[in-house]
């Protein structure tokens, strides 16, 4: 029974033992409140698919719906539109839509679509999310001679195709997203859903 | 004892004639301070009159998607004096950079941030940042088109960071898009978590800068010569009354300019509220011509003129993160600009003329001219700091007085 002498490294034994648990704790408290930060369910669930008449679209017509608070573009592509997709295949990053994140399987061909003609993307540019401009003149003063339609973005002046696909040296790094969508029929694409396919 | 009866009992129970003495009536600076030694104490006052002018906002304000552009032309067209609080605020936003810009470049022309002042040098580069943050997430406030879409490139910079990227800046927009939930919670932060962050920086910037005493134009230390009766610096007055009467005249003379903005030019010709943020946010359509605030466009026209995605987003940063390295990179042990060789002049007046010129080219439509200019001043932007590292080791230099001059 030492009644005098202090015993140090118990102390500072204890003190760490205690700091330790004591800023497990707090680690723990803290992630509810980090957690709030995340999407709330409304804001989950404020993403429902959206239904969308095309019957009435022209050739080259370009349509934006609101999706999940986003702009989603259906173009309508002539034949002589899908015919220069083709043309721009040097000059892309990303040609043949290897990047699996950026459409669903079924839009992982030239065209990037479900059907050629019609052209369904997610409009926020890849590198800083602006919305991209519908450009689908033919060699424009401003875009140069070889642009055969597509997507310039006004913030950073990244380039897509009228497949949504990024050219090079440009500083978005990826296509543009295709979404999950299905005809319901003929004249109607549902946005959001994907309708089983695989 | 009768005469100072209420002083001596507060000072009984709180040091407050201790505190007084120690950082004003008795806190010696040195007695050659120049103009620019005025942006320091700007710079606090622009604080109160962020705080007071946003607290009167924030009374009619209201953080909510689908009337916070409503309220804001409410409070400039209904709310009795309104218009002149709310430009007060956004005045005050450009005024707090161009002091703490000017207040910056004090340091860097004579040396402020070397020894023993590093860490004053840090807590003032953490104000910066948290400064800009503040000005980020009050900028998104009036829901205009350059708010949701300024918003939305900035955001989206956190999304080229790998792996987490993604995830990230959902966490930071609390939804899909910029949304009702980011606009709230940056509100919160706007008012409430970065005013109190600024304001412990404010603290510590003075506590650190009182402990270690004043750096001054000759960049000599004003402690190595003290009375050997009083141990007071030789070289040094009292802050109060000297200094504090001086300043008034520089708030004065900074008063008449910001109420000529503020009465003449609140918008600052587009400059300090751009036009496009008249216009109510369209989260469909982005403006023709993005640009951010003024304050941000040399870190802006950085990010620009790299043509990949992370490795803009890095060099942006980098340029930002450079500058807490100063004491560090500038190994030269002459502090003051005076007694420096030219190699150091000129490399300061390129990296000033760089960060100039930087923010003057995002402000411009990109074609390939602006982006060619953007990326050499980008290139000599980033060159100051390598040269600085590499000529300041042995760097010539001419005779430190032991006195500072007048």
């Amino acid at each position: 029974m030492s009644t005098d002498a202090v015993d140090k490294d118990k102390r500072r034994l204890l003190t760490l033992a205690t700091s330790v648990v004591g800023a497990v704790g707090a680690g723990f408290v803290a992630v509810p409140f980090l957690a709030s930060w995340m999407p709330s369910e409304r804001a989950k669930n404020a993403g429902a698919p959206v239904e969308v008449d095309i019957s009435k679209m022209a050739d080259g017509q370009l349509l934006t719906v609101e999706w999940q608070s986003k702009p989603v573009w259906i173009v309508k592509r002539s034949a002589e539109t899908l015919k220069n997709l083709t043309k721009n295949a040097d000059h892309l990053r990303d040609p043949h839509s290897e990047n699996v994140n950026q459409q669903p399987p079924y839009a992982q061909n030239e065209e990037r679509s479900r059907k050629p003609e019609y052209l369904v993307l997610v409009g926020i540019c890849t590198h800083l999310g602006c919305a991209p401009t519908y450009r689908p003149d033919i060699a424009p003063a401003d875009l140069g001679e070889s642009w055969l339609g597509g997507f310039f973005c006004p913030c950073h002046s990244s380039r897509f195709d009228l497949a949504g696909r990024v050219f090079q040296g440009v500083p978005a790094p990826s296509n543009l997203v295709v979404p999950d969508h299905y005809y319901v029929s003929d004249s109607r694409i549902l946005i959001g859903e994907d309708g089983g396919a695989a | 004892m009768a005469k100072n009866n209420l002083l001596t009992w507060i000072d009984d129970r709180f040091p407050l004639t201790k505190l007084w003495n120690e950082h004003l009536a008795e806190y010696y600076a040195p007695k050659n301070f120049n103009f620019w030694y005025f942006f320091g104490s700007l710079a606090l006052m622009v604080l109160v009159i962020q705080i007071l002018s946003g607290l009167f906002l924030t009374m009619h304000y209201k953080p909510d998607a689908a009337s916070a552009f409503a309220s804001v032309e409410y409070i400039m067209r209904d709310v009795p004096y309104g218009w002149l609080i709310r430009y007060i605020h956004s005045t005050g936003a450009t005024a707090f950079f161009i002091v703490v810009y000017l207040h910056m470049l004090r340091g860097l022309m004579y040396g402020s941030y070397k020894k023993p002042r590093e860490l004053i040098w840090l807590f003032g580069m953490f104000i910066y940042l948290a400064l800009m943050a503040e000005a980020f997430m009050g900028y998104l406030l009036p829901w205009g088109q350059m708010s949701y879409w300024g918003a939305q490139v900035i955001i989206s910079l956190f999304g080229a960071i790998p792996v987490v990227g993604d995830a990230l800046t959902l966490w930071i927009r609390g939804d899909f898009v910029i949304s009702d939930a980011t606009l709230n919670r940056f509100f919160a932060l706007h008012v409430i978590a970065l005013p109190l962050v600024l304001i412990f920086l404010v603290v510590a910037h003075i506590l650190a800068l009182h402990e270690v005493g004043s750096n001054n134009p000759d960049g000599v230390e004003i402690k190595k010569n003290k009375d050997p009766v009083t141990h007071i610096p030789l070289d040094g007055i009292p802050f109060h009354p000297y200094y504090t009467v001086k300043d008034i005249v520089g708030v004065v003379v900074f008063l008449f300019f910001f109420a000529t903005v503020l009465f003449y030019f609140p918008d600052g010709g587009g400059y300090f509220l751009e036009h496009a943020n008249f216009i109510a946010s369209d989260p469909l359509k982005t403006p023709v011509h993005i640009a951010p605030v003024w304050y941000f466009t040399p870190f802006y026209a950085i990010l620009r003129a790299v043509p990949d995605k992370l490795m803009g987003v890095g060099a942006m940063g980098a340029a930002i993160v450079l500058l807490f390295f100063m004491p560090w990179i500038d190994r030269c042990k002459v502090k003051s600009i005076r007694y420096r060789s030219g190699i150091y002049k000129t490399n300061l007046a390129v990296f000033v003329v760089s960060f100039v010129v930087l923010g003057w080219a995002a402000m411009q439509p990109v074609n390939e001219t602006i982006t060619m200019i953007s990326r050499i001043f980008s290139l000599l932007y980033f060159s100051f700091f390598i040269v600085l590292y590499i000529t300041s080791k042995n760097e010539v230099t001419k005779p430190v007085p032991d006195r500072v001059t007048q």
